[in-house]
């Protein structure tokens, strides 16, 4: 009687999370197959799309690698990511240090503010930005990028980092300083060391959030040999009203995959800076 | 109220038995204790009567009735958790009032009962607090009075007061006794300390490993104990062991005394050198640690004396000890099983 | 900056007149350092996002074009003109439309799942891996996956109806057709925008509530179990009142993400068709920066900001009333 219950209990369970990972896994495997089938096997309506009709095939990839300017993209998305963490980092780590100790209202007030501008979106700045960014001569090129992403990467690397530094104790810092360093020695010598892992989750984050950042780089670049992944694989990729199925899909899955991979990894940590810095307050 | 007895009970998680064929059966309206250190079962079995954990092998039965598989409520059973568990979003007047909304009954009734339990433990004045609102031993009055608020016919308890600061503690668990002497509740209770479990059970149930030691009132456990698990477990200082020839002896601190305080003498008694190396006056009594002139390995050896006999006793001196006959244990030294035999449990 | 000993060092300092006597240092400061700490992350932010703020906001009173950027101030004549529009206030309507009816399906949907996830079970890892991808991948990326499941004439949904008998036939439930058009039918566009936002989210909120469920001790429900609670009583009276803060924060994120989206828009409809499935956001960027029009596309986009605003507020009550006990 027992068993019974316990059986329907675990196939709801089974039930429930096959039928999300499957809703969530749908667009990505359909890449993965669009990516190896011929032309005439995926244009063909009324073929089982679910299978391989004909046999599969090299020629999208080898199209995208070596037709179209997918590496060049590839290229240009790194060459910002690797800029703006670094950016990110020299901002944001003493931003949320300074913010993680220090108390009192003026303190907290400061760190939910910087939070608050995570929220001011891209679609209300774009437009100031672009002129701002013309301003500075940087339009069509990835200084644009590499000026205007730490507006969202600033704000929430330093929240996350303000979790990771308070749940390092007060104590082992004014140890430090009664064993002879200053605030700045207690923070280099002990506090960064024992936050590797906070600083590498904002590593990853700063860097997918690059990556995945659309609007702006939308806005900023239209010359195709300076687009990024995220905005060279939807527009380059189509010739006027066509849509270059095979090669798209391979493009889009390839970047998607690296990046998910990491993100996955790293979201656990996330998870405990995010509780410990929204739950908490 | 009802009887609670495990036959057989065993409990293993991935090979390793938390649990390990434990027999039990209380008597009714009895305060039963299940004592033993950190990581020797005593909450799992706890939460086997309670049907929070499945049992891999073995009865649980309650009132006569064969509860195993059966689900927590179902069983009639209240318990406290050591975190009491209140619920933190309902008032203390909701919190007392959901075992009963649970089971279907009208509003009216639903008051009425909790103002009865409210009562009872002289809580009224706190019904419209939240549990964060209220200090430990108000919590703990909570706890207990939604407990009983359904008349449950085994009260389950797991460390309730290990959260309160010593000073309460000892309050509290005078409360929690004479509550259950006045309402005659059988009641299973978990935990560490062995103060506690001997002020307050009627039997103690000593479990290690996983299994039961021994089943006796305190008196039982204390002056004849089972084996040696036992012997060292209870009582503070715990009992002196030593090896003597093919056995080991055990006898309490407070029976080794110097020679001339010694209640009996000649044949009722048996004398021993000692050695002194520290003594620590505690006030109402003073502990000396030294070595007793035995040829064995095991020759350190406490006495506890009480403050009332003035006899000086002086660090680095001899002098002769002694124990009375009736006081000394043997124990079979490959097993710890005692060998003087304890009483019937 | 050296480790030594306070008393063996002499003091550079700037406090007191006095060498020697009071050994600190310029950066014991804590006021100071802490000031200079976090300097470059507020003059960071106010010169990238608070001065193109004010700049936005003069850019909807003024008249500027890309030919004609200046700031020549004409009052409200743009808000006018944009309220006017029957394509603005059609992406107004959308924008609310598709933020809240995706983000309440996702807080039920996910509530779902965070408690599936919450167990242990076999191929978990996998499973998680996949359930996280709408948001670990770019989102224009996995929008693409999205434009052929609904493209208008090899969707394989279309396929699985056909083959259902259910579409393409003349007597079929959802038409004789041999294709919904799923991007191209204005009522079906709003609705595969609605659902690619779904998709996406999911992931966001199902983490968050985990996070939440897993903030429960586990002894509460265990004594309201006890208590003779059974699944539903516990999870509507016990787990749903206390996961409420963290329902909200996931609520309010997924709101404020789908509101402020432009991608997924841009990328499976272009806006189209005829402008059905527009929002705030894509409108903006078409005016403003394709059409050049800056003034109107800032006037369209500031209308973003008050919602936004209002949910900020929300977010930090919620946030500082999320203790459990």
């Amino acid at each position: 009687m027992r068993s019974l219950k316990k059986l329907m209990e675990r196939a709801t369970l089974y039930g429930i999370v096959t039928f999300f990972a499957l809703f969530s896994v749908f667009p990505f495997y359909w890449m993965l197959i669009a990516m190896f089938k011929r032309d005439h096997d995926l244009f063909n309506p009324s073929a089982n799309p679910f299978l391989f009709n004909e046999p599969a095939t090299l020629e999208h990839l080898r199209m995208l690698l070596y037709d179209t300017l997918f590496l060049k993209y590839l290229w240009n998305t790194c060459v910002v990511g690797m800029s703006v963490v670094v950016i990110t980092l020299i901002i944001a780590v003493p931003a949320a240090y300074s913010l993680a100790r220090w108390s009192g209202r003026w303190g907290e007030n400061l760190g939910i503010g910087i939070f608050l501008t995570y929220l001011v979106p891209p679609t209300l700045l774009f437009i100031p930005l672009s002129r701002l960014v013309g301003f500075f001569g940087l339009h069509e090129s990835l200084g644009a990028l590499i000026l205007v992403y730490p507006t969202f990467t600033i704000p929430f690397c330093t929240w996350l980092l303000m979790g990771f530094f308070k749940s390092i104790p007060k104590d082992i810092e004014e140890q430090a300083m009664i064993d002879g360093c200053s605030r700045m020695g207690a923070m280099v010598k002990i506090i960064f060391p024992l936050s590797v892992s906070g600083i590498l989750t904002v590593v990853v984050f700063a860097f997918t959030l690059s990556m995945h950042e659309f609007i702006y780089a939308l806005a900023f670049i239209s010359v195709s040999a300076k687009k990024t992944i995220s905005i060279g694989v939807p527009t380059e990729l189509v010739r006027g009203d066509v849509f270059r199925w095979g090669p798209l899909m391979a493009g889009a899955l390839i970047a998607s995959l690296p990046v998910a991979v990491i993100y996955t990894f790293f979201l656990d940590r996330f998870i405990t800076g995010f509780t410990m810095g929204a739950v908490k307050g | 109220m009802a009887q609670v007895e495990t036959r057989g009970l065993t409990k293993s998680f991935s090979g390793v038995k938390a649990v390990d064929r434990v027999d039990l059966a209380s008597r009714e309206g009895e305060f039963l204790v299940l004592l033993g250190p950190s990581g020797c079962g005593k909450t799992t079995l706890l939460r086997m009567i309670a049907g929070l954990e499945e049992p891999t092998s073995g009865d649980v039965l309650i009132g006569g009735r064969v509860v195993t598989h059966l689900p927590p409520r179902v069983r009639n059973i209240a318990m406290v958790f050591q975190s009491y568990a209140l619920y933190p979003h309902m008032s203390v007047l909701k919190n007392i009032a959901f075992p009963l909304q649970t089971q279907g009954m009208r509003k009216g009734a639903v008051q009425e009962k909790v103002q009865w339990a409210a009562g009872m433990f002289g809580i009224q004045h706190l019904l419209h607090r939240k549990p964060r609102e209220l200090s430990g031993g108000e919590r703990q009055r909570v706890a207990i009075a939604r407990a009983m608020v359904r008349n449950p016919s085994v009260f389950l308890l797991d460390e309730p007061l290990s959260n309160l600061d010593a000073k309460l503690r000892t309050a509290a668990r005078e409360e929690l006794q004479q509550f259950q002497r006045r309402v005659g509740i059988t009641t299973i209770y978990v935990t560490h300390d062995q103060v506690e479990a001997m002020g307050l059970g009627d039997r103690i149930v000593v479990m290690s490993d996983g299994r039961v030691r021994q089943i006796g009132t305190p008196r039982e456990v204390y002056q004849y104990p089972a084996d040696t698990f036992v012997a060292a477990f209870l009582g503070s200082p715990p009992m002196n062991l030593v090896e003597r020839e093919d056995y080991l002896m055990g006898f309490r601190p407070e029976s080794f005394l110097p020679a001339e305080a010694c209640r009996g003498e000649g044949e009722a008694v048996e004398c021993f050198e000692f050695v002194v190396t520290w003594v620590e006056d505690l006030g109402s009594d003073r502990l000396v640690y030294g070595d007793m002139g035995l040829q064995s390995a095991h020759r350190h050896v406490i006495s506890k004396i009480p403050a009332n006999v003035n006899l000086g006793i002086e660090g680095g001196k001899t002098y002769t000890f002694a124990v009375l006959k009736e006081d000394l244990r043997f124990f079979d030294p490959k097993t710890g099983l005692t060998v003087n035999g304890a009483p019937e449990p | 900056m050296r480790q030594t000993v306070e008393a063996e060092r002499p003091a550079p300092h700037w406090e007191d007149g006095q060498t020697g006597a009071r050994q600190r240092h310029f950066w014991d400061s804590e006021k100071r350092l802490a000031v200079v700490m976090i300097a470059p992350a507020i003059l960071y932010i106010a010169c990238m996002v608070g001065f193109p703020l004010v700049l936005a906001i003069l850019y909807s009173l003024s008249d500027a074009t890309t030919g004609d950027p200046s700031l020549h101030l004409v009052g409200l004549k743009n808000f006018r003109d944009i309220l006017q529009d029957p394509v603005f206030r059609k992406s107004l309507g959308n924008t609310f439309i598709f933020a809240l009816v995706s983000q309440t399906l996702v807080i039920i949907l996910s509530q779902a799942l965070a408690m599936a996830l919450a167990k242990e079970f076999r191929g978990k890892w996998l499973a998680r891996f996949f359930i996280l991808l709408p948001w670990t991948a770019p989102i224009a990326l996995g929008t693409i996956g999205w434009l052929w499941m609904l493209d208008s004439i090899f969707s394989p949904f279309d396929w699985m109806l056909r083959e259902a008998g259910l579409l393409g036939t003349k007597n079929a439930l959802l038409g004789p057709l041999s294709n919904l058009y799923w991007l191209g039918e204005p009522a079906l566009a709003m609705t595969s925008v609605i659902l690619v936002h779904i998709w996406r989210i999911m992931p966001l909120a199902t983490v968050i509530l985990l996070a939440g469920l897993s903030s429960i001790p586990q002894e509460i429900l265990e004594a309201a179990e006890v208590d003779g609670a059974g699944f539903w009583r516990r999870h509507l009276r016990i787990t749903l009142p206390l996961l409420r803060p963290i329902i909200s924060i996931a609520f309010l994120f997924g709101l404020v993400f789908t509101f402020t989206d432009m991608t997924v828009v841009y990328v499976l409809t272009r806006g189209g068709p005829v402008h059905s499935t527009q929002v705030l956001s894509s409108w903006a960027f078409f005016k403003g920066i394709e059409g050049g029009d800056l003034a109107q596309g800032a006037a369209t986009a500031i209308f973003l900001f008050p919602l936004l605003a209002g949910v900020a507020v929300l977010i930090l009550k919620m946030a500082r009333r999320s203790e459990v006990t």
